[in-house]
């Protein structure tokens, strides 16, 4: 019934509409928790899995702890940020160099077949390989410092910027490149009005994914072998079995990942203004 | 004075993609001049290589045999004193109508507050005058080519190609285009060699109307003349008795080759 009145209803205004859905967005999110919070608080509800009422809580974790160990770790007690210090500019380093040498890396690869013609079976391979087995490599190369985390998530990020860069160039629109060339532009002037613009809405879409793998090759290689860091943090939790550290280490993760990516977001909105929205009525 | 173009026994041959796909001649023996301040249509049926042979004289494609020659000098790479109009989209989707005109002023060094307003002047010569901070995706087919025309005329090259520019354009807006576009061409006359398989805007247009055969090894197999009084006005022009008599002229020469094209197309699909 409610579905076939809101067919005739006429549509809400914009802000309304958007107001709607993050209502419901939200409401999602508190459901998640209340179901958390139910299923794990001890002596709430009967073990159904468990053999006693504790145990739901130790492999779970508890929202309320986790909330207040996130607490903790910002205000009263204010210890994350010298690992925050460590796993941030990590992730930050991989992103920008991978994604800049992935950037470089496509085009000069797209823009001359000869050697990516001799370099395609490498590519394939380094793509194939499982990246992640250089970990402990890198970490006898560059120590166990910030090194060797930037030089994992390096290898994450390159791989993806670099086909999306490398489709990007291969399909430019042959006509707007004639065009250009007949309008003048030397190779230089294509590369950069014609090769980078058109390209720069598959850049976009994999530095997207790129952001996530950042921060996975700063948090693996933090497991594997360091003394700080946010997923130093976690592992050393982990260890003694304190469920609820591990869900805050991860929920603090996320958090800043999902900042990361709506910069990201924000610079691609101001660079592809020129792209249709969908939906959008504005041809003449 | 030396022709704007002069092809010479042009072929065009291009390779099969593999052993077992033969290759195509799409046009052969092509012998074809341009002069100076003329206005020279081509038109034949569908796939019979007209563009080919725009793109050979705008220096994209290098002829198989042949020579060309622009002004007189023989053609080496692009052809640097030719604007081209292409028949599809070719306006950089990511730069306002603005910045798509005054690209070529870009490209060679000119300052670009300069470069600006020769832009809005030429936006405003084609009826845009408002719409400079547009988009291509925000503008229609018809403003779009205007864009296109603008882009192309703002670098005053001495020749201008163009492929069936307005074929895409339902049939008021193209007549406005061809209008305009002989009103500009009027006031400062330059070369043209416009691709159409239209005869009609072949014939209201043009000083010359060359006619090429069916694909393949297509080549020119009738010439014309268009001595009707110029200025024209296309929606006109199209009245009057001289007009029908070079029409049915043109046609007699024509039907059999678009008759022969339309066969040979049955036969590729069967």
């Amino acid at each position: 019934m409610t579905d076939s009145s809101l067919a005739h209803r006429t549509p809400l205004p914009r802000w309304q509409r958007q107001l709607r859905l993050r209502l419901w967005q939200l409401g999602l999110l508190l459901a998640v928790l209340l179901f958390w919070y139910v299923m794990t608080k001890p002596g709430l509800i009967p073990p159904m899995m468990f053999d006693n009422e504790r145990q739901a809580a130790f492999f779970f974790g508890e929202p309320g702890q986790v909330a207040q160990r996130i607490w903790a770790w910002f205000v009263t007690d204010a210890d994350i940020y010298r690992h925050l210090r460590v796993t941030l500019p990590e992730t930050v380093l991989a992103f920008g160099i991978g994604a800049a040498s992935g950037l470089a890396g496509g085009l000069w690869l797209a823009l001359s077949p000869t050697t990516s013609l001799v370099l395609e079976p490498y590519i394939k391979a380094f793509n194939a390989m499982p990246r992640i087995i250089l970990a402990p490599i890198f970490g006898v190369w560059f120590g166990l410092g910030m090194g060797s985390k930037v030089a994992l998530g390096v290898t994450l990020v390159f791989f993806v910027v670099f086909f999306n860069v490398y489709q990007g160039v291969k399909e430019v629109s042959p006509v707007v490149l004639a065009n250009a060339r007949m309008l003048g532009a030397s190779g230089r002037q294509l590369l950069r009005y014609v090769y980078l613009p058109s390209a720069t809405s598959w850049v976009f879409s994999s530095l997207h994914t790129s952001v996530g793998l950042a921060f996975v090759g700063a948090v693996v290689g933090e497991y594997l072998g360091s003394s700080q860091g946010v997923g130093y943090l976690i592992l050393q939790a982990e260890g003694s079995f304190d469920i609820n550290t591990v869900m805050a280490g991860i929920v603090v993760l996320t958090l800043f990942a999902l900042l990361l990516d709506s910069l990201v977001g924000r610079v691609e909105r101001h660079l592809m203004k020129w792209q249709p929205q969908a939906g959008e009525t504005q041809k003449l | 004075m030396a022709a704007a173009i002069e092809l010479q026994q042009v072929d065009c041959t291009f390779a099969g993609k593999d052993a077992a796909s033969p290759s195509y001649t799409a046009v052969q023996g092509v012998s074809l001049t341009v002069a100076d301040g003329e206005f020279v249509s081509v038109v034949g049926p569908t796939g019979c290589g007209k563009s080919t042979l725009l793109n050979v004289a705008a220096g994209l494609l290098a002829p198989s045999r042949g020579a060309v020659h622009i002004f007189g000098e023989p053609l080496q790479g692009l052809n640097r004193r030719a604007g081209y109009m292409f028949q599809t989209e070719s306006l950089m989707p990511w730069r306002s109508a603005r910045d798509n005109v005054l690209a070529g002023l870009q490209f060679r060094g000119m300052a670009l507050d300069q470069a600006h307003s020769l832009a809005d002047d030429w936006l405003r010569r084609v009826g845009l005058g408002g719409f400079g901070d547009r988009y291509p995706h925000q503008m229609s087919g018809g403003m779009r080519k205007r864009v296109s025309l603008a882009q192309t005329l703002i670098l005053d090259p001495d020749i201008i190609l163009m492929d069936e520019p307005f074929s895409a354009l339902d049939i008021q807006t193209r007549q406005l285009m061809e209008n305009e576009l002989l009103a500009l061409w009027q006031s400062r006359k330059k070369a043209v060699l416009f691709i159409t398989h239209d005869l009609d805007e072949a014939i209201a247009l043009s000083d010359r109307v060359v006619i090429l055969s069916a694909g393949p090894a297509s080549r020119p197999i009738g010439e014309f003349a268009i001595d009707l009084p110029r200025p024209r006005d296309v929606a006109e022009v199209k009245m009057t008795p001289e007009f029908a008599r070079l029409h049915r002229a043109i046609w007699e020469v024509l039907r059999d080759e678009v008759l022969k094209g339309y066969q040979q197309q049955l036969q590729k699909i069967a």
